[in-house]
């Protein structure tokens, strides 16, 4: 600190040291500056005292050391709330309409006389895993971006990047790396492509490994409707809401946690090194134009969703439904493969199909649940899983547990991206390592969450029968 | 009397004019394009609930800057 | 390390930006982060894709088309920067797109209600090319912050167009068609108004320009190129080997700018 020196012994001292003050760089910038400012004091006429009450009153809030996190957590609590809370009736009335359809469609190509297979192959893989995507996919998708982009329109999402980035320095990582994790909560893809924000290679790499932590378009809806069933008992009491809405706060949170602990890890192991400089601009707030954002999203994100439910859902339908019904002796592939699954999965307090589903869920993760379900039904009866309290029904006859629920929402959260996020990571570093990186972590951290919750559940519910 | 202080020194609500940047290389060329040339004003506004960084207002912007970069601007307090 | 400086600038910049020029006018869109720069890129274009309100969304350049007056322009949103010092890989983006990318016109969008500050940036692309509007957004804010501003003033002082605009009300923005055709065809040609700088960078600036002038060929701005070679940036002497095959680090020429600096 140099407090107390007065002027000239500084421009001595400066004078001493070679003063880069001097180079043409700096004098060319402040050139510049005077330039700018002797024009807008000409120009500008009336320039009252800078008019920033309002922003600096609401970043006094918003910013506070005492509001500031309290609010952060609020704002994800009551986002996830309404979001969960809001799904429920157009999930069940867009199951109806489609499964609906679905039995139109079954006596259609039952009139026409097609071939069992074609009416399997079309109606119970393709088009049932497109109408459980969209039903199950759309609703929560239309609520959450909408509230997330008024937010973003709002210019709080800086703000966030300012109340947090301590933790980002403490980690090693950039401060930017709140924006591109936010970004992942869109999609992951997108997430990585945006790490281009961030200069520095190696605080780049960080944010791009760890943006899987943020649980993306695919996966959240996953997490809403397991807590929905398993943690809110269907979401019938005003306690069954807040428990699902904590639960899912509370994965969103612990992927926040390992984002930090997973950047911290590396920066002191692979990815060594101290964090470069580091500026924000705390844009003014604007007030969003809530009725276009709010129709531009809901519009964007069904677009969104059935744009992959057909390029990505319809096609996996397909491919797993010949998966569960072509027989090798006595069990269909989807059997066989799961087996070989089952003694991994159920060392870590899930089962085979689970793993399975989520191997063949790697081109999208909206598939996972839909995949997964598939193979359950190609075993038993044939049922059409129009809401939430079916869908839980099933869950359950497979043996499910609330720990299942639980760690299928862990390894959901940690697991390897999906195909095109992989392929982004790839396109982005241009190398082979980092992408295999950015699955082999979150796996590792995925299958020992799942592993641990299973043996504390045991011990627990030991020592609550014993 | 005024006195010579880093930006990160600066407690929030008061302002300095810049004497002079203490960066070498690319941060200083960054630290130049925010506008903190000699005679700037700045204001410091308020720091993260966290305690760092702290949101500087620099030619009609409002600009966060950790401390390691605020250590390396010297400003006259006023 | 697995990251190269391709993956961000220069191929980028070949893949993306250079167009096949048929017909059309080329209209590049700089701006200060948080101008209002892509409001203006989705009013001019009429896409509708989304704008945040968090510095450095305009991660990949969003391209679009608009027609007007008969004539169709190619317009590209370039990411937003403080400054074309080219500090960093948005900074580079846009610099290497307005110097080599040769846009017929460079819309700065400057954020009104922060004039001083956005005025560094046009400042800098009125150096580099004379073929500069200068959009003068969040009119609206501006009003609402009872700031005031004489336009004609600012576009005297500055020597380019000037259009006052509300992008998100689509004020302004018939106007700043008009204004970017007039560029475009040269029924309006923009005479910026140089910035003088002190006798010694002067006299450096001047020598060099003799010495460059018969390596660029009029293709670059030689006295903006002798600025930057005064501040020793050297990925402008790579930008000007990558697109224009002239490599000014030939011992030769290097001696010369050494010589000037000394």
């Amino acid at each position: 600190m140099t407090g107390q020196k007065t002027d000239p012994v500084l421009v001595e001292a400066r004078r001493l040291a070679g003063d880069p003050e001097d180079s043409y760089r700096d004098r060319i910038v402040a050139a510049l500056y005077a330039r700018a400012q002797t024009i807008a004091y000409r120009t500008v006429k009336v320039a009252p005292a800078p008019c920033q009450d309002f922003d600096w009153r609401l970043d006094a809030i918003l910013t506070s050391r005492l509001w500031g996190y309290p609010i952060m957590l609020a704002l994800l609590a009551v986002v996830f709330w309404l979001t969960l809370k809001g799904a429920n009736y157009p999930s069940a009335l867009l199951a109806s309409l489609l499964f609906a359809f679905q039995d139109i469609l079954t006596s259609l190509f039952h009139q026409l006389g097609a071939p069992a297979w074609l009416h399997g192959i079309v109606v119970l893989g393709m088009y049932r895993t497109l109408a459980w995507v969209v039903a199950v996919m759309l609703p929560p998708m239309a609520i959450f971006f909408p509230l997330f982009t008024l937010l973003e329109d709002l210019g709080y999402l800086p703000r966030i990047a300012f109340n947090l980035d301590n933790f980002f320095k403490k980690a090693g990582a950039h401060g930017k790396q709140a924006l591109t994790m936010c970004m992942g909560f869109g999609c992951n893809a997108a997430g990585v492509v945006g790490c281009r924000i961030i200069d520095s290679p190696r605080e780049r790499l960080l944010a791009i490994l760890t943006n899987n932590f943020s649980p993306c378009n695919g996966r959240l809806p996953t997490l809403i409707t397991l807590a929905a069933i398993f943690m809110g008992g269907l979401l019938t009491t005003a306690a069954g809401a807040v428990a699902a809405t904590l639960t899912v706060a509370g994965i969103i949170l612990l992927g926040i946690v390992l984002m930090f602990f997973t950047s911290w890890l590396l920066s002191r192991t692979l990815l060594k090194g101290v964090p470069s400089s580091f500026t924000l601009e705390l844009p003014p707030y604007r007030p969003p134009q809530v009725l276009r954002v709010i129709t531009r999203s809901v519009l964007d994100r069904t677009l969104y969703v059935l744009a992959r439910a057909v390029l990505v859902a319809a096609p996996a339908g397909a491919f797993t439904w010949v998966l569960a019904n072509v027989h090798l002796g006595a069990f269909s592939i989807i059997d066989h493969m799961a087996g070989w699954l089952q003694p991994l999965g159920k060392a870590v307090g899930l089962d085979g199909y689970i793993l399975l589903a989520f191997i063949l869920g790697l081109p999208a993760n909206e598939i996972v649940i839909p995949i997964l379900l598939m193979s359950y039904l190609s075993i038993g009866m044939l049922t059409e899983v129009d809401s939430l309290a079916t869908l839980g029904e099933i869950l359950v006859r497979h043996g499910w547990t609330w720990v299942t629920a639980l760690n299928v929402m862990l390894f959901s959260l940690m697991h390897w991206p999906c195909g095109t996020t992989l392929l982004t990571i790839y396109k982005e570093t241009k190398s082979l390592k980092w992408p295999l990186l950015a699955a082999v972590i979150p796996t590792a951290l995925g299958l020992a969450a799942c592993f641990l919750v299973k043996l504390l559940a045991g011990l627990l519910g030991a020592a609550l029968g014993g | 009397m005024s006195t010579i202080t880093s930006l990160s020194n600066l407690r929030p609500g008061s302002s300095g004019e810049v004497v002079s940047l203490q960066a070498w290389g690319l941060t200083r060329r960054r630290l130049l394009d925010l506008g903190l040339v000699p005679g700037t004003r700045v204001v410091a506004l308020r720091r993260s609930p966290s305690g760092d960084p702290t949101a500087f207002f620099i030619r009609g912007a409002t600009i966060a800057l950790r401390r390691e970069e605020g250590r390396q601007v010297l400003v006259r307090t006023v | 390390m697995g990251l190269t400086n391709q993956a961000t600038g220069f191929r980028t910049l070949r893949e993306n930006f250079l167009p096949a020029r048929t017909g059309s006018y080329l209209v590049a869109l700089a701006g200060n982060p948080n101008a209002g720069k892509s409001t203006v890129f989705n009013a001019l274009t009429g896409l509708r894709q989304h704008t945040g309100n968090w510095p450095g969304k305009t991660v990949l350049q969003a391209r679009g088309r608009f027609t007007h007056q008969g004539h169709t322009f190619n317009l590209v949103d370039l990411p937003g920067t403080y400054s074309l010092l080219a500090n960093s890989a948005e900074e580079q983006v846009a610099r290497d797109f307005i110097c080599f990318g040769r846009p017929d016109v460079t819309v700065v969008v400057v954020d009104a209600t922060c004039l001083e500050r956005n005025l560094n940036l046009v400042l800098q692309v009125i150096e580099t090319t004379t073929a500069v509007v200068v959009c003068l957004n969040l009119m609206d804010e501006a009003r609402r912050k009872n700031i005031v501003i004489d336009v004609p003033l600012l576009a005297g002082e500055l020597g380019v167009p000037v259009v006052p605009a509300a992008a998100r009300k689509g004020e302004g923005l018939g106007r700043l068609k008009d204004v970017i055709a007039a560029v475009a065809t040269g029924a309006m040609r923009p005479v910026p108004t140089p910035i003088i700088y002190d006798d010694d960078i002067e006299a450096a600036a001047a020598r060099l320009v003799g010495q460059l002038q018969p390596h660029l060929k009029g293709r670059l701005n030689a006295r903006w190129v002798a600025l930057r070679l005064l501040e020793g940036d050297a990925t402008l002497l790579q930008g000007i080997q990558q697109f224009l095959g002239v490599d000014l680090s030939e011992p030769g020429i290097k001696l010369q700018v050494k010589e000037v600096l000394a």
